[in-house]
């Protein structure tokens, strides 16, 4: 078979780094496994192709070797196919065989693909080319019923109406008994509650309340947290109940923190996209994936979500510090950066984009000027120039550089090891540094080093 | 809220603050403020502690900074390659502890590790500063890498272990860390230090001066030596050890009679290590006393008979009086002399013979084994590699992997007094005659990467190993070593191995499959070490 001659694959550039490859893995343990993988030693038969295609035979514990290969060009995110039995995803061999092809060339040559990988890469462009041609006739058939969908988005806000109202209820037993009692109370009583908001069908008000039981264990001050989160959560469900009297984006932010599902249907914004941070949050029930990007040309800030059942990664990853051209959509809602990756036209590869940076004071306005528009907000994506991190007592902060001002790291990042890295990189220097600040302090999730240099991932 | 610090006090605050109150005891026993007629109390409250949350994270402000650390001294050395900081990410995210288990055929990166650092050292790069803290995680589980890690790490590592007390012993083994030694040619500030320092601070002080200018150390030592308590005048008479020179011995001579029997016996042995000195010359005469040669033999016999008692004289000398348990005293202080006793001594005495002669020479009631065993510890002592070659003898003789008079240790010991070419020839020439079995310890003295006779011999002999039907991990220790110190473009040799073989009838049952893997990770780690290399050769 010839060498692929398909429109959509674009040049595939640099090699990625160990790290960024690393960045794909599921979890801990294929970091582990893959790592070992990342080695000559089991591989043979092992290519690349110019148009982003690697392949090789990784020898398992059986005599016929595994067959791993890897679409790293796809405008849709890497793509894996192996034949061996692992439901992790990318499986180890991947996450080996990439980890081989970042680190020397010559063990990954320029080849000409095996028949195997060939007739798996066909297949795939092939659907591809199907799906392009169908989305716009399907978006329209989907939607199926739209006198049957209306009738059960009223019986779903109805639903939540009544979980609100008992939510409202509950609340108000609280503050009438005081909330020296809910220390006492412990978690049972949130947990019921928050088993409630889901029969509600209100997943964002089941999450807060599930949260509220956390509060009363987590240190000093605990009552005025509490109270805090009380009261938001009050507002919440009052902006609920009166969600027909409220400006339309507010509405939707409402709509979107309670938990229904919002589509992106903001116009699609095609840029160059920096991928400024990537970070998994952990909980038994799910992993939630958040990617922040920079859009090179309209400046934008925006937050891809991808969540994968427990234990399983989210599908979406992409190298820090690389950029690519890609359509970006909003979902709806006043001050809501979430978004959603449309069509991708190249694959990251390195770019000298660094987002523009502000004061720490300029940093905290920000976060003040977004609470405007969503008042639940815990933080704001920010990037901070030229700032030093200093330590303040037992913790840290990142104070700018040109004036007697800094932002408080918040306590959860003074315990990671991404400060030192942070520190090491500074030695006392003005950095540029991206990450989320809040009424918690200020998250940091990737620096860059005065002078040129790569981004420096700190989650 | 913890975070960002709240404007000072002001009405707003004392309203938030009644807020809490009235929530923390509950509506029912105090009243919300500002209840609207009509509204439910705890509504009422939840209304307003909602606008104040907003209003108080909505005004949050940045805080005063705090005192910010001194920049970090530059590091003027030129950065690492692209390839090579990559690879030192790789090889410092390659933790042990995690995973365990059997290795396969992926080799062992962070045994790579120490040969990376000397070799990014050698060719004078930087660190990256954001693997620093990696790195500096590394050389705290092992001290070994300590050295190489923290000359790697440069001056940037320094400042972030002021930063981080899991980092303290970063500061403990540089140079200029929190012991700072002074310039050297401020008198007054060595004087004073010496004088008022940390005991740390003094030795490090002393070992400092006596790298520079032996004989100002000593000055300093003598200074205050009648002071000084036992235990410290050990450690700083030890730290003479370094530059010993002719000019030392007075100062020794004088220490011979300390009251502490354990700085005694340090003397004694650094005077023993002078062949010129006047304890050596004791020594000699003792022990000349104790072996001569006998010609009334139908060969020429060497004859021993050791001393008697172990009188005054001796003793002040630094030979111990008391025998282990089950030795014999008179044998314990014979070795102990003939340990002390400069070995250019025994030729004119025993018929102007070479040192091959003497060891050849047959040992007359059974004395043998403890009349070697002694000169070997004086040869390493006094790193001699002529008495050394002929304690070592021709590698291939029968005898040279037996239990001898000279056990394998003492033997890597004397190779170490040879140069790298001949030592490593000899160990090749000894793999060659008896395997592996006894090699390893032999091994770990030759210099890196192996000659390429001594890495021929190793491969021979693991293929060997291999024919015979044995499983690899007998021979796991030499296989180690043979990853991290193989030339690498021995790998194109090797690769003819890494096939699985035909099991042999009298083969253990799957040992071919496991030594194809061995083979392949020995394979794969030589060609990441090239690599490795290849990275470091800037540009």
């Amino acid at each position: 078979m010839a060498g692929p001659t398909f429109g959509t694959m674009t040049q595939q550039g640099v090699r990625w780094t160990a790290e960024q490859v690393l960045a794909l893995a599921p979890d801990a343990a294929s970091r582990k496994a893959g790592s070992k993988l990342g080695a000559a030693g089991p591989w043979s038969e092992a290519g690349s192709s110019d148009e982003g295609t690697v392949w090789g035979l990784c020898k398992g514990s059986g005599s016929k070797p595994y067959q791993t290969v890897i679409d790293v060009a796809d405008a849709g995110g890497p793509a894996y196919k192996c034949s061996c039995p692992s439901r992790k995803f990318p499986c180890k061999h991947a996450l080996g065989l990439l980890l081989l092809w970042a680190g020397d060339e010559a063990l990954v040559p320029r080849a000409q693909a095996p028949d195997w990988a060939e007739q798996w890469l066909a297949g795939r462009r092939r659907r591809a080319e199907a799906r392009r041609t169908t989305t716009g006739a399907a978006s329209g058939a989907a939607s199926g019923d739209p006198e049957a969908a209306r009738r059960r988005a009223e019986r779903r806000a109805e639903r939540i109406t009544a979980g609100a109202a008992e939510l409202e209820q509950r609340l108000a037993d609280l503050l009438r008994g005081g909330l020296a009692g809910a220390e006492q109370a412990g978690y049972g009583l949130w947990e019921e509650t928050a088993a409630r908001m889901v029969d509600a069908q209100a997943p964002g008000l089941a999450a807060r309340v599930r949260e509220l039981g956390a509060v009363p264990g987590s240190g000093a001050d605990w009552p005025v947290r509490l109270l805090e989160e009380c009261a938001l959560l009050h507002l919440l469900d009052q902006g609920w109940l009166r969600r027909e009297r409220l400006p339309d984006g507010l509405a939707a932010t409402v709509r979107s923190r309670v938990g229904l599902p919002g589509s992106p249907d903001g116009p699609p914004v095609r840029d160059r996209w920096l991928v400024l941070a990537q970070y998994d949050t952990v909980d038994a029930r799910l992993t939630t994936r958040r990617i922040w990007l920079y859009g090179a040309e309209s400046g934008r800030t925006a937050l891809l979500l991808s969540y994968g059942a427990a234990g399983r990664a989210p599908e979406l990853a992409l190298p820090v510090g690389l950029a690519f051209e890609a359509e970006v959509s909003a979902y709806p809602g006043a001050g809501q950066l979430r978004s959603t990756l449309g069509e991708r036209f190249t694959a990251p590869a390195p770019a000298a984009i660094r987002p523009p940076g502000v004061t720490p004071a300029e940093a905290a306005a920000r976060y003040g000027e977004a609470l405007r528009d969503d008042p639940w907000l815990d933080s704001v994506p920010v990037t901070l120039a030229r700032v030093i991190p200093a330590p303040d007592g037992d913790s840290w902060q990142l104070a700018d550089a040109d004036g007697d001002l800094a932002l408080p790291l918040t306590p959860s990042a003074r315990s990671r090891p991404g400060l030192w890295r942070l520190v090491a990189l500074s030695g006392g220097a003005p950095v540029t540094v991206f990450g989320e600040c809040g009424h918690r302090g200020f998250t940091p999730l990737t620096a860059w080093p005065e002078r040129e240099g790569e981004a420096v991932g700190l989650c | 809220m913890n975070g960002i610090t709240t404007p000072p006090e002001t009405p707003d605050a004392s309203r938030w603050e009644e807020l809490v109150t009235v929530a923390l005891l509950g509506t029912d026993r105090r009243p919300a403020p500002g209840l609207a007629a009509g509204q439910e109390a705890p509504a009422a409250l939840l209304d307003a502690a909602a606008v104040e949350t907003v209003r108080r994270r909505a005004g949050l402000r940045p805080a005063p900074s705090a005192a910010r650390p001194a920049p970090a001294a530059e590091d003027p050395r030129p950065p690492l390659p692209y390839a090579a900081a990559r690879r030192l990410a790789m090889l410092l995210a390659d933790r042990p502890g995690a995973g365990g288990g059997r290795r396969g055929s992926a080799p062992d990166l962070m045994e790579l590790l120490p040969q990376w650092l000397a070799l990014a050292n050698a060719r004078g790069f930087a660190a990256p500063p954001e693997a620093l803290p990696a790195l500096l995680d590394a050389a705290r589980g092992r001290t070994d890498l300590r050295p190489a890690a923290l000359t790697f790490a440069g001056p940037r590592a320094l400042w972030l272990a002021r930063l981080n007390p899991d980092w303290r012993f970063a500061l403990r083994a540089a140079p200029g860390g929190s012991s700072d030694v002074p310039d050297l040619r401020d008198a007054d500030r060595v004087r004073r230090l010496w004088q008022e320092g940390l005991f740390a601070e003094r030795v490090a002080l002393l070992s400092a001066i006596r790298a520079q200018e032996p004989a100002a150390a000593r000055e300093l030592l003598e200074s205050t030596w009648a002071t000084e308590r036992a235990e410290d005048r050990l450690m700083f008479l030890d730290s003479l050890r370094t530059g010993l020179q002719a000019e030392d011995e007075s100062f020794l001579e004088r220490a011979l009679a300390d009251r502490s029997r354990n700085v005694r016996a340090t003397a004694a042995e650094l005077l023993s290590a002078m062949p010129g000195s006047a304890l050596a010359a004791r020594m000699a005469g003792r022990a000349g006393a104790c072996v001569a040669v006998d010609h009334t033999r139908t060969a020429p016999t060497l004859v021993v008979e050791p001393p008697h008692e172990c009188d005054a004289g001796m003793e002040r000398d630094g030979v111990v009086a008391k025998a282990p348990a089950g030795r014999g005293e008179r044998s314990w202080w014979l070795g102990q002399l003939v340990e002390a006793t400069p070995l250019g001594s025994w030729s004119p005495r025993l018929g102007g013979r070479t040192p091959e002669e003497i060891v050849a020479l047959p040992v007359a009631d059974d004395w043998r084994d403890e009349l070697h065993a002694a000169w070997s510890r004086a040869a390493v002592r006094q790193r001699d590699p002529g008495w050394s070659r002929a304690l070592l003898g021709t590698p291939s003789i029968p005898e040279a992997a037996g239990p001898g008079a000279v056990s394998l240790a003492e033997r890597a010991k004397l190779l170490a007094t040879l140069d790298a070419d001949e030592r490593s020839e000899w160990v090749a020439g000894f793999i060659a005659a008896h395997g592996l079995s006894e090699s390893f310890q032999l091994l770990g003295v030759c210099a890196v990467p192996w000659s390429p006779a001594l890495g021929r011999a190793v491969v021979d002999a693991l293929n060997i190993a291999r024919d015979a039907g044995s499983y690899p991990w007998s021979f796991s220790g030499v296989m180690g070593l043979a990853e991290r110190c193989l030339e690498p473009s021995e790998a194109a040799r090797l690769n003819a191995l890494t096939a699985t073989p035909e099991e042999a009838e009298d083969a253990s049952p799957g040992a071919g499959g496991y030594w194809s893997e061995a083979f392949q990770r020995l394979v794969t780690t030589l060609r990441l070490r090239a690599v490795m290399r290849e990275e470091l050769t800037s540009p």
